[in-house]
């Protein structure tokens, strides 16, 4: 049962062949049996067994939604009043909040059931989910490789079938890279469909809340309910609400796919990139046209992201001072020194490194020279994505250079780490949407994510376009071995 | 030799809207502590700000009463900085783009009108409170501030003496009231004002500035800068310099002091809010503000005196309120006329009235309708305005209208010119030493018979029938 994907699971509920509370325990039981792979940071039984008990009775009175009774389980980056939301920082150990964010309302007015919070890294800064604070999330293919991230712990989770869908949040790539990593379906949307209200923000210019789930078609289900217009997000965008289930029969014949050469250069992995032309391969089987295409400016990203992101995260990051809630710490001479002490201990090394990235780029003199420019850059990057939408319809490429790497491989080298984000940032800086879809495996045998990139507001063709391509091949239905444990 | 004092002012205008300028916790002042900070305001984890249409709605209605240009487009960005009552570690400000640039405010000095010309005008939120007194080794936070909206007016530096400065913050203070942009109260920090005073030479360069902060009242407004200039003026005079400071006025003794350096070495690190959108104003907005804007205090001057007959000075006192103002007008609708008495009775007695029961114009014991009861009987000559005046004491004390104390009163004047010419009669009679030295030429002597004719009246006789009596009667 466990492996149902959520529309079946869905439609299971409905006709009354599982109830809520079987799934919710069955997935309760797995997430124990599961316990070392460290995605859960927050697990409330009993929580999660009375919104399946309330789940069944609106499935009982026929109120019932797609979504009404399946579990889910949501990064620790949004805050929940049921659970301790910490952003896996020591900053916020312990941390209730008194409102659940919009995205994890959504969903439960929908009807699913919550499992409880997911391992991250610390304040979603990070690309392989070392930076918690509450420890490493294991590869469920290998636990000696690392999920990615910052979304470890979802991409863990859903990989393990200990949970059917996981929300995450992406920045500079951290649904589509730890998606790639850990072999699942993972999509931001369109910077603004999503509401960042109650989303511990790292850098708000870029924060996308999304899904990551075993297939596009459940993705797109779950965005039905959790996408749309926030009046307590002005940055959130106010356009009709829209079905993205809705091009799920998308014919592929005709669709035009960019290839961007400058994703295939040097230091791409060889394994990542047969995987990738193969699935590229299968698109024009299906009918798609192959186009080539250029985006000369996309390696920029990397440095523009690390101007713009610690910027951000820099002043985001100084409501946490001790004073109101968080870390404060125990002996202090003084206000300033209770502030400094209690940042000094309560952030762990990558947020203090962006903190000095960010507070250095804005400091007076400075500004322009780093800021501005990162800013001007940007807008050239986005406007090479709009040039690239004129001559083809979604574009497609490896979602990192490599399969995923092992723990501590990278950890000691800053900018080595910030390089595995190198095709996804670029998509994050337009604020285009982009999706990760399992298309293999390369090396020891961890899996290859293919990303999808869309333009704006154009999720629907893009699930579309990944669910035709998960009905001719069955890359995201492999399961790890420790997975298939029916519990 | 001359030493020119240069002064310019920052000036916080609280916003009287309801809610917050990013949050929907209330404005009012006085809660208990915390009582008025919602989620967005502690700054807690998750948590995003929204603008407050009514903050932007109030900021166009200043730019449009002092002639300013709104922004089409105008950019939040965010002030960083670390304190204990700022919650979120900046401060969301308009920087580089505020909403309203430039504009000017006439002020009125002895020596006539002087336009001070306005820099810009901007929307940022305030910061909370940090409260030490009560707490022994322990500071408290009040976060009930935290978020009221500001309009920070900055002036450019036109003023050139502490009186100028007085008179352009007490002008700019009755425009943001008689706008309803503020409530004006300056005990409850509604009002404050940042002074930037130096000293030069006439002709000369401006000199260094040093920035007085924080002054919530006129006086210390005025003992500032008075202090501040005396001090710049004797320190260069002694061969001293200078140095670009921020200094805090101590009211106790009357003296300015700088701060220390460590408590204004700051690199705010400005960037744009990326939480917000640009402010977008279109046209049909500011429009339609322009559209409900009262009218303002120099149009209703220039009225007063062109169409009313009134002096400049009577025009200025009585628009000192848009309230006053309105009372005026009332008045004047009421009796289909009569501007000089309605306003000479205004700045008169019932400015006097108002005075000594410390309230304004709107917490007035007479109304405008009784009043003009009042000021109708002044006008067809029922009551004199000797008895005028005891009549409003007994309004004012009591309830009664003004016919109904001229009846219980007998407070008609005497019309009746027989009974009159037999008071005078007896007056002449029983003041033969006046009569001669009136009839000497000593003029004073017949103010004096007057007075006593009035008297004898029991204040009911019409002085102006009495002179003609009497200097009929003496020849």
């Amino acid at each position: 049962m466990f492996e149902m994907s959520v529309a079946e699971m869905g439609r299971a509920l409905t006709a009354g062949d599982v109830s809520a509370v079987d799934l919710a325990r069955l997935f309760l039981e797995r997430i124990e049996n599961h316990r070392d792979l460290n995605a859960f940071l927050d697990v409330r039984p009993e929580i999660t067994l009375a919104q399946a008990r309330a789940a069944d009775a609106r499935i009982a009175k026929g109120e019932t939604t797609p979504l009404t009774g399946v579990p889910i389980a949501h990064k620790d980056i949004f805050v929940t009043r049921d659970y301790r939301s910490t952003a896996s920082s020591r900053m916020l150990e312990g941390y209730m909040s008194p409102f659940d964010a919009t995205v994890v309302e959504r969903l439960a007015d929908a009807g699913m059931v919550a499992l409880g919070k997911l391992n991250c890294d610390e304040f979603a800064m990070g690309s392989s989910n070392e930076n918690s604070h509450y420890g490493n999330v294991l590869n469920p293919w290998d636990k000696s490789a690392v999920p990615g991230g910052s979304s470890g712990g979802s991409a863990a989770a859903v990989a393990a079938r200990i949970t059917p869908a996981a929300t995450a949040t992406d920045t500079g790539g951290s649904i589509r890279e730890p998606a790639a990593f850990s072999g699942v379906t993972g999509i931001k949307p369109t910077y603004g469909r999503a509401s960042r209200w109650g989303m511990i923000a790292f850098a708000s210019s870029l924060d996308q809340a999304g899904i990551m789930t075993r297939s596009a078609e459940d993705a797109a289900l779950i965005f039905n309910a959790m996408l749309g217009f926030d009046a307590k997000d002005s940055t959130s965008v106010e356009r009709a609400p829209e079905d993205y289930t809705r091009s799920l029969g998308l014919d592929p014949r005709g669709l035009r796919i960019g290839v961007p050469r400058e994703f295939f250069g040097e230091g791409l992995q060889s394994d990542v990139e047969k995987a990738v032309r193969e699935a590229l391969a299968e698109y024009v089987r299906l009918g798609a046209i192959l186009v080539d295409i250029s985006l000369p400016n996309a390696a920029l990203g990397i440095p523009v992201y690390y101007v713009i992101a610690p910027a951000e995260c820099s002043s985001n990051l100084s409501r946490f001072d001790g004073v109101r809630y968080g870390h404060r710490a125990v002996s202090y001479s003084d206000l300033i020194d209770m502030m400094k002490k209690s940042r000094s201990e309560g952030f762990g090394p990558e947020p203090k490194r962006r903190i000095l990235i960010g507070t250095y780029v804005l400091s007076h003199g400075y500004y322009d020279a780093y800021y501005l420019q990162a800013q001007k850059v940007r807008r050239i990057i986005a406007d090479e994505f709009q040039r690239a939408f004129r001559e083809c319809d979604l574009i497609a490429g490896p979602v990192t250079t490599s399969v995923a790497f092992g723990f501590g491989e990278k950890a000691a080298d800053p900018v080595a780490m910030y390089l595995s984000d190198l095709y996804t940032i670029p998509g994050s800086l337009a604020g285009i949407p982009g999706m990760s879809v399992p298309c293999g495996f390369g090396a020891k045998n961890r899996p290859v994510g293919l990303q999808l990139m869309a333009n704006y507001f154009d999720e629907a063709r893009l699930l579309g376009a990944a669910h035709r391509y998960q009905q001719a091949t069955d890359w995201h239905k492999r399961m790890p071995p420790l997975a298939q444990n029916q519990r | 030799m001359d030493w020119e004092i240069v002064i310019g002012i920052e000036t916080h205008v609280q916003l009287s809207t309801r809610a917050k300028i990013f949050s929907d916790a209330s404005t009012a002042f006085g809660a208990a502590a915390n009582t008025q900070a919602s989620v967005i305001d502690m700054a807690l984890p998750g948590t995003l700000p929204v603008l407050n249409k009514g903050a932007v709605e109030r900021a166009i209605r200043f730019g449009l009463a002092t002639g300013g240009t709104i922004n089409r487009r105008s950019i939040f960005a965010r002030k960083n900085y670390f304190y204990p009552d700022l919650p979120k570690g900046y401060q969301i400000s308009q920087y580089e783009v505020p909403i309203v640039q430039g504009g000017s405010l006439a002020i009125h000095l002895k020596d006539g009108e002087k336009i001070v010309r306005l820099t810009r005008a901007h929307l940022e939120e305030d910061a909370g409170k940090s409260l030490h007194e009560d707490y022994h080794g322990l500071s408290g936070i009040d976060l009930n501030r935290a978020g009221t909206p500001l309009l920070e007016v900055v002036s450019e530096p036109d003023m050139r003496s502490a009186d100028e400065a007085v008179a352009y913050a007490k002008t700019l203070h009755a425009l943001v009231r008689w706008t309803d942009i503020c409530d004006g109260n300056m005990q409850e920090g509604s009002f404050r004002c940042d002074a930037n005073v130096s000293v030069r030479r006439p002709g000369a360069p401006l000199g260094t500035r040093r920035e007085i902060k924080n002054l919530n009242s006129f006086r210390f407004l005025q003992q500032a800068i008075a202090y501040e200039a005396k001090w710049q003026i004797e320190t260069l005079a002694e061969g001293g310099r200078i140095r670009q400071a921020t200094v805090l006025f101590d009211a106790e003794t009357g003296e300015t002091r700088a701060m220390r350096s460590k408590e204004e070495a700051h690199d705010y690190r400005y960037f744009p809010d990326p939480d917000l959108l640009p402010l977008e104003v279109g046209e049909a907005w500011i429009e339609k503000v322009r559209g409900a804007l009262p009218e303002l205090p120099e149009a209703k001057q220039t009225r007063y005196q062109h169409e009313h007959g009134l002096t400049s000075y009577e025009a200025g006192l009585l628009t000192q309120s848009r309230e006053f103002a309105e009372f005026y007008e009332s008045l004047v609708a009421a009796l289909g006329g009569g501007h000089k008495l309605a306003a000479s009775w205004m700045l008169g007695e019932f400015s006097a009235a108002l005075h000594r029961a410390g309230v304004d114009v709107s917490r007035s014991r007479v109304s405008n309708e009784r009043a003009a009861g009042l000021l109708r009987r002044i006008e067809d000559k029922t009551i004199s305005r000797r008895s005028a005046s005891d009549v409003f004491d007994a309004m004012w004390d009591g309830t009664l209208e003004a016919d109904a104390i001229i009846a219980t009163r007998g407070l008609k004047q005497i019309s009746d010119s027989g009974e009159l010419e037999r008071i005078c009669d007896d007056v002449i009679a029983a003041n033969p030493q006046q009569v001669a030295d009136y009839k000497g030429g000593k003029g004073k002597a017949f103010n004096s018979l007057v007075g006593q004719v009035m008297k004898a009246s029991g204040g009911k006789a019409n002085p102006a029938q009495v002179n003609e009596i009497l200097k009929k009667k003496l020849g």
